[in-house]
């Protein structure tokens, strides 16, 4: 009992470092408020599909940045559905990312684009890696409230 | 049911908890992430969710069921149609509110959105709440529905229709929910009653967009302004919002009509000399569908003071509102030609849903029907056929129909075929569950049988050249008994037939040519379907006896008296090219 309010405690922690970290916004809780008994790990599911989505996406971006030159509409077009799709699960640094990288596109600057979409991966790692850490102890923790301690 | 009825009946409120439950929504996005969300999120609302990754794929969807779906929400990226080519397809053939959404909040975009017909559009991430109350979306374009009409009894319609809403999931009552609806249309049409409204919907009748047309190639389509076209149309109460908001579905409608023109011409044997006209008519046919009708039946009323009992009558058998075209073919059909025809509607179907075809649809099906009287037609029927044949086999690849029924079907140069094309696939559809059954019960539902007589939705088009109008009328006058279908509900009853067989679909469509429509329809909801009898007034058509026999769907007396100002009949020449859209 002791052991398992400890590790509620960490859960509660770690979803929190989320948002005060600014990897997620109140999107998340959205998703997190459409959990119910029928499919008590939605957040997951859909955090698991947008990363299998994105995986997609990243590549094709990648693809088209190799061309020269940059077609900057498909780049922009492909970008939309990544802000997009980005925008689901509430991924805040990555949907900025986007921002900016759709910024760069309408100006034409090539060496922007390829320095933030570099950015935008390292922020689409970073936030599956504390997704994944944050799911596992949740997992372990057992279902819990944890919609109680939303921020703000 | 029970409690329906008795809701109905007590007049009482219209917002009942049950309504938005079960709304049927139809989710567009190519993003599987935002799809799973939202699907989930509209459940949680408890709406009935379908969901759908490609633009396409949601086309086809909404275009085999008909009368599947609610309202739309439809992502604008997507990557094998743009979302705003699909809401302008939602909107002009299933008239359907379509909301957009989109990560971008960009002015321009939602302006464009708008402008295309959406009724909301919403910036991802979308929230629940914003979603709970989508139904409002649904409940307006009813309301607005019913306004064009005539807003007597929209109270019961909403309160018919949010019960209805309740048990959607069985076909059987939404069927009678439109019914319903189309009585109230009809009863209501006459009245404009703005009262309470907060804006009447003008209603784009043919003689109106007639006039529209006229101004807008008046003044050329380049210098085209609302108001110019306001000032040349001289219609009082017409606003220059009215005009500017038809201008807007004019031009879209003109725009996707381009582009679809080469395949049009090679569908149609037929090729237009004049593509002004040819397009007007076809936007007609799309826009309006509805008003047509309504507008006949209003015409109608205002003519003839003893309608009102027929229209009571017809009631029970109206369709929905969306029923555009009348067609009228008098048929009496054995069911084995149904059979036959089956296939080709079939092959119609399909070809309409790779794109705008879906009218063929409409044609094959009409041509499919053998007309017993058609022997009976004289003259006139040489020259339909021809026309019709090389049209009717290329919509369906081959044809295995009886060709006679053609000659009557053919649509020559009416801006009014159009309409039914379009609306007769929907209605098939609607019917329709996937390909194979939809014959059987697509005949069923369409037609409320009476009898052991299966109409045959024959939708003919009998859409002559003016010139040949007086032949139309020889040919009218031959079948005392054929039925005219009346506005939406078409009854096809065959010169043959007994009245006891006479049937009746409810669903069928209005065949109403341009002003011809007028006087085709109405008595009550029987039509004649005439298209281009100028000569209408001269002739009355009071056979009461085929319908006597007929149930509560028949009307007891069937009188043309209409006259048709036939100088409007000019602008309506359209070429076949339309009923491919």
């Amino acid at each position: 009992m002791e052991r398992n309010n400890h590790l509620r405690q960490q859960v509660a922690n770690l979803r929190q470092s989320l948002f005060d970290q600014g990897y997620v916004d109140e999107q998340f809780i959205e998703l997190e408020e459409l959990q119910d008994d029928a499919t008590p790990n939605f957040v997951e599911e859909v955090v698991t599909l947008f990363y299998k989505d994105s995986a997609r996406l990243i590549h094709s971006i990648d693809h088209s940045l190799e061309n020269h030159p940059l077609d900057f509409a498909k780049l922009d077009n492909y970008m939309h559905q990544f802000k997009g799709s980005s925008s689901s699960i509430g991924a805040k640094k990555v949907k900025t990312e986007c921002t900016q990288f759709m910024e760069y596109c309408s100006a034409g600057n090539v060496e922007g684009c390829k320095r933030t979409f570099k950015q935008l991966k390292r922020e689409h790692t970073a936030l599956k890696k504390k997704l994944e850490v944050y799911f596992q102890y949740a997992r372990l923790a057992g279902p819990t409230e944890t919609a109680s301690c939303r921020p703000k | 049911m029970m409690e329906n009825s008795k809701t109905i009946a007590g007049f009482s409120s219209p917002r009942t908890d049950i309504f938005p439950a079960g709304l049927r929504v139809l989710v567009v996005d190519d993003d599987p992430t935002w799809l799973k969300i939202l699907e989930k999120m509209l459940k949680k609302c408890s709406y009935e969710v379908t969901t759908c990754g490609l633009a396409r794929e949601a086309l086809y969807l909404l275009r085999e069921r008909k009368d599947g779906f609610d309202i739309v929400i439809s992502d604008v990226n997507m990557p094998d149609m743009d979302g705003f080519k699909l809401l302008e397809h939602v909107g002009l053939e299933m008239d359907l509110p379509v909301i957009m959404m989109s990560v971008d909040g960009e002015t321009s975009r939602v302006m464009k959105g708008v402008q295309h017909g959406a009724c909301d559009y919403l910036l991802k991430p979308i929230r629940m709440k914003e979603l709970r109350n989508i139904w409002q979306h649904v409940l307006r374009k009813k309301m607005q529905e019913a306004r064009d009409v005539g807003n007597h009894e929209l109270d019961q319609y909403d309160e018919m229709w949010m019960l209805n809403g309740v048990e959607r999931l069985s076909g059987k009552k939404r069927k009678d929910f439109e019914n319903k609806h189309d009585e109230k249309e009809m009863s209501d049409s006459r009245c404009v009653d703005s009262s309470s409204m907060k804006k009447a919907r003008v209603v784009w009748t043919v003689d109106l967009h007639q006039k529209f047309v006229k101004a807008v190639n008046q003044i050329g389509f380049d210098k085209v302004g609302p108001k110019k076209i306001l000032d040349l149309m001289g219609i009082p109460w017409l606003t220059r919002e009215n005009v500017a908001s038809h201008l807007q579905k004019y031009r879209l409608y003109l725009t996707r009509l381009q582009k679809e023109d080469e395949v049009k011409a090679s569908f149609c044997g037929m090729k237009h000399p004049d593509v002004s006209c040819k397009e007007t008519s076809s936007s007609l046919s799309l826009q309006n569908p509805v008003d047509v009708c309504t507008d006949v039946t209003k015409d109608k009323y205002s003519g003839d003071s003893g309608d009102k009992a027929i229209v009571q009558n017809g009631k029970s058998n109206i369709y929905e509102s969306k029923v555009k075209g009348v067609v009228l073919m008098p048929v009496t059909e054995p069911r084995s030609v149904v059979g036959d025809n089956f296939d080709s509607q079939v092959a119609g179907s399909k070809i309409g849903l790779t794109e705008s075809f879906g009218l063929v649809n409409t044609d094959v099906e009409s041509a499919n029907l053998p007309i017993p009287y058609c022997s009976t037609g004289e003259a006139p029927q040489p020259q339909y056929k021809q026309d019709f044949k090389p049209h009717f086999q290329s919509a369906n690849g081959s044809s295995h129909q009886p060709l006679p029924v053609v000659s009557h079907q053919i649509p020559v140069d009416r801006t009014q075929a159009t309409c039914f094309l379009n609306h007769i696939p929907s209605r098939e559809e609607r019917n329709r569950h996937p390909d194979a059954e939809n014959k059987p019960s697509f005949f069923k539902s369409k037609c409320g049988v009476v009898g052991n007589f299966s109409p045959i939705e024959s939708t003919v088009n009998l859409f002559q050249p003016v010139s040949q109008q007086q032949r139309n009328v020889h040919i009218l006058e031959q079948m005392p008994s054929t039925t005219w279908s009346a506005r939406s509900c078409n009854v096809v009853n065959g010169p043959q037939s007994s009245p006891g067989n006479l049937s009746l679909r409810s669903g069928s469509m209005v065949a109403s040519v341009g002003e011809d429509v007028c006087g085709a329809s109405i008595q009550g909801e029987c039509f004649l379907a005439n298209n281009g009898l100028r000569n209408i007034e001269q002739f009355d058509y009071n056979d009461p006896q085929p319908i006597s026999g007929v149930p509560t769907c028949l009307y007891d007396t069937l009188r043309f008296d209409y006259e048709y100002p036939i100088d409007s009949l000019e602008g309506i020449v359209m070429d076949q090219g339309l009923f491919i859209v």
